[in-house]
């Protein structure tokens, strides 16, 4: 049961705002985001361009919706790699203690030891660039996060008395890990989830300002940003709406794994 | 009498969300008296320590008066009573396991509660603290200011915690359950220790405890509480005498537990054989070259539960007693021995044997709050044995087997639809009991399976096991170090110590004329009711 707070209320609208945003600029955007008019490039915000236009005559806005659904998407599947991978890993290595757990954590520590963005530029720059190698490069990432975090906490619950119930019923440890262990781990991994998704979006952002996500046409807010750098004397609208849409959407998501974790803290 | 007393509570009433918790409670303590405070849980001792030390729920409303040597503690500001508590009045709790700061050395946890109240060095702080651990016992090296709460045992913790309670010599010290948690021999050693204290300091104590034998070794007064009032007062050595009022007798014969008569019946066939187990945890290594030398938590123990019989198992913490409890149940494979179940090999049985062996043998746990997974309801919950069976079965027929298993307890059927947070510690405790019948073993093994209940619960739940050992024709294998209680239940008993049976017998004959001088020490350290 969620008790309503300040924190999970924010943090909700403004996550499922960005969602919708990032729905709707599937279908539609003020001005096509890839639309190039020179003549007026440069404009300050106004009533024809809400945000402005950029050095290409791209409306703004319309750049950022559509670059919604795309970092929405990469942040989206990358959490959807790490926890599909990762929970499993984490259950088996607390179910199974030994030398099952002794290999995926030595598995975790050897990916925990290589600096993640360096290592999701060298993946992106050997498979090339683009959103789908951008995904597969953060959701390496977040496997070993879930899978240790997984672990840590059914650890604690296979010493409860009920997992012994269980045994003593006959269940084997796969069993009582779906039935027992992974249902009281549940809000815990929604948190995590929130939290590895922000960092997914600032992640991708990340890659498209080295130029490795994705490509143009495709709007994509780390690019504008990277766009943005050498035009900050002439327009510096440029870089601040991209900038405070990660800002935003990154609070928002904290916010709700936040509001999420206080009722069901355990 | 003619004396000021020390603590005087007047018509004190306290509310928490609309409900009454104390209700016009009325009490006194002379000046170096020692009371002892007795109810079952939810009576109101424990809000009555805390209304005294001003530490109720912010939201409580409270009515009445309580003075400390004439001053009201009601009237007086945060920062008054933070002056007060520590320094004037000291509490003991019931946990030593949360008691204590893990992450700080005890000396050092016992200096802080000095410094707060009085402006000394510390190294004076530590000369007092290591006064304080030798006062209650505490000596170098067990008791050195340098070491962790982890390094010591419950009582050795319960110990440190009364040297801060006590360390600038309060003028009243509150005990709220402080042997609770602890074995026999420690809870006589903290009884006596406690008493010694406020005999020696010329302190007050008031002793809360469930358990009336508890209360009434070292007590010079007995209040007996019941849903927030007083119902009875009298000098302990007049208990016999002057407890009238029906709760007060039945808290008397909760904390007396009759002993089982002795049954003479043909003897049956064995069900569980339990033959020479042994059962190691490797130690830390002690180099790289050389390992140390396993701990042997099971030594070599042999018993035997014959159908239809209760046979107790009796040791303290340390005894090994839970860990042969889990090889008994297959949950942990011994390093040598047998355990055969209706004569079959259990322990090395294949996973598919073994599943369908389980359904003859079943358990108990310990901790009602711990021993359900929070999400499951009742029904579900009772129902999971099930998955033993080969043919499992139907909805409709599980719904029926869960709701006579909840009828035999003593609930209703219609409590397999709730979640187990919604029932008392002694009604969770009736549903683990409805878990281990349903499959209909042969044998159920409890461990301190009654041990998290206070005494009129206790009671009960002993009750309900004995009738229904008697009709079901049910053999236990009752884990406990309570003596009483094991003396109330079972028809054999065997003494562990140190992973070893040390004597065995007829519960008449263990308890008449004991032969091992552990069970002697035990039966010594056996609360008892002085009348």
């Amino acid at each position: 049961m969620i008790r309503r707070s300040a924190a999970l209320m924010i943090g909700a609208s403004i996550t499922v705002g960005f969602i919708a945003l990032a729905a709707l600029g599937l279908v539609w955007t003020p001005y096509d985001p890839s639309a190039l008019a020179i003549a007026d490039k440069l404009a300050p915000p106004s009533a024809h361009h809400w945000f402005g236009t950029d050095q290409l005559g791209r409306d703004v806005l319309s750049m950022i919706m559509g670059g919604a659904s795309n970092t929405v998407g990469v942040a989206l599947v990358s959490v959807l790699i790490g926890s599909g991978l990762g929970v499993p890993l984490g259950l088996i290595a607390a179910a199974r203690r030994g030398a099952p757990d002794e290999l995926i954590m030595r598995g975790n520590d050897l990916v925990f030891a290589f600096p993640a963005l360096l290592l999701a530029i060298l993946i992106t720059a050997v498979l090339g660039p683009g959103a789908v190698n951008a995904i597969i490069a953060i959701g390496i990432f977040n496997v070993p996060v879930f899978a240790r975090v997984t672990r840590s906490a059914a650890l604690s619950l296979w010493t409860r008395d009920y997992t012994l119930a269980a045994r003593a019923a006959g269940k084997g440890p796969l069993r009582i890990s779906l039935e027992h262990v992974l249902p009281n781990l549940t809000s815990l991994l929604l948190v995590q989830a929130t939290i590895q998704f922000s960092l997914g979006v600032i992640a991708e952002a990340g890659l498209s300002y080295v130029g490795l996500g994705a490509q143009p046409p495709t709007p994509s807010w780390g690019r504008m940003l990277y766009e943005a750098q050498s035009l900050t004397a002439l327009a510096p609208t440029l870089a601040i709406f991209p900038g405070l849409t990660v800002v935003l959407l990154v609070l928002g998501l904290n916010l709700l794994g936040d509001g999420l974790r206080r009722p069901g803290e355990s | 009498m003619s004396a000021a007393p020390l603590l005087a509570i007047e018509s004190l009433r306290v509310s928490l969300a609309g409900s009454c918790i104390l209700d016009e409670l009325s009490l006194s303590i002379a000046p170096g008296e020692i009371l002892g405070l007795v109810g079952a849980s939810g009576s109101g001792k424990s809000m009555t320590a805390l209304a005294v030390m001003g530490l109720l729920p912010r939201h409580a409303q409270v009515a009445g008066s309580v003075r400390l040597q004439g001053e009201s503690l009601g009237t007086m500001s945060e920062r008054e009573l933070e002056a007060v508590r520590g320094a004037r009045i000291g509490i003991v709790f019931q946990e030593p396991k949360s008691a204590l700061n893990p992450l700080m050395r005890i000396g050092d946890q016992v200096a802080e509660a000095v410094r707060l109240h009085r402006n000394l060095s510390k190294r004076a702080a530590s000369r007092l603290a290591r006064e304080a651990l030798d006062g209650v016992g505490l000596r170098a090296p067990a008791g050195a200011l340098d070491r962790y709460p982890h390094e010591l045992s419950g009582g050795q913790r319960q110990r440190v915690a009364i040297a801060m309670a006590t360390a600038l010599s309060p003028a009243l010290l509150i005990a709220d359950e402080p042997t609770t948690a602890l074995d026999a021999t420690a809870q006589a050693e903290v009884l006596e220790l406690l008493g010694a204290l406020a005999r020696g300091h010329g302190m007050g104590l008031v002793l809360i405890s469930h358990d009336l034998a508890v209360v009434s070794a070292m007590t010079d007064r007995v209040a007996v509480m019941q849903r927030g009032r007083i119902v009875e007062e009298f000098p302990t050595r007049e208990l016999g005498a002057r407890a009238h009022h029906p709760y007060t007798r039945a808290l008397l014969a909760a904390a007396t537990l009759e002993a089982k008569h002795a049954r003479h019946s043909a003897p049956t066939e064995v069900v569980l054989e339990v033959r020479s187990v042994v059962r190691e945890y490797p130690r830390r290594r002690l180099s790289l070259l050389h390992r140390a030398a396993p701990l042997r938590a099971v030594d070599g123990v042999s018993l035997e539960v014959h159908a239809g019989e209760t046979v107790g198992l009796v040791g303290e913490s340390g005894s090994g007693k839970s860990t042969l409890l889990r090889a008994i149940l297959a949950l942990e494979r011994p390093k040598s021995g047998e355990i055969r179940l209706l004569g079959r090999d259990f322990s090395t049985a294949r996973t598919r044997e073994q599943r369908r062996l389980r359904r003859s043998i079943q358990v108990v746990l310990q901790d009602p709050y711990g021993s359900f997974d929070p999400r499951w309801r009742v029904e579900q919950l009772i129902a999971e044995p099930l998955y033993a069976l080969e043919k499992r079965p139907a909805a409709a027929q599980r719904r029926d087997d869960v709701a006579m298993a909840l009828e035999q307890v003593g609930l209703s059927a219609r409590d397999a639809l709730r979640h187990p947070r919604e029932f008392s510690g002694g009604e969770r405790q009736r549903i683990a009991i409805a878990r281990a019948l349903i499959l209909r073993p042969a044998v159920i093994a409890f461990d301190e399976a009654v041990s998290a209940l206070d005494a009129l619960v206790r009671a009960q739940i002993l009750e309900l096991l004995a009738a229904l050992a008697q009709r079901l024709k049910l053999a236990y294998l009752f884990v406990s170090h309570d003596l009483r209680v094991v003396r109330s239940i079972a028809d054999r008993v065997y003494v562990m110590r140190q992973g070893r049976i040390v004597e065995h017998g007829p519960t008449a004959q263990l308890f008449g004329a004991p032969q091992h001088e552990y069970t002697r020490a035990l039966l010594a350290a056996m609360p008892r009711v002085q009348v």
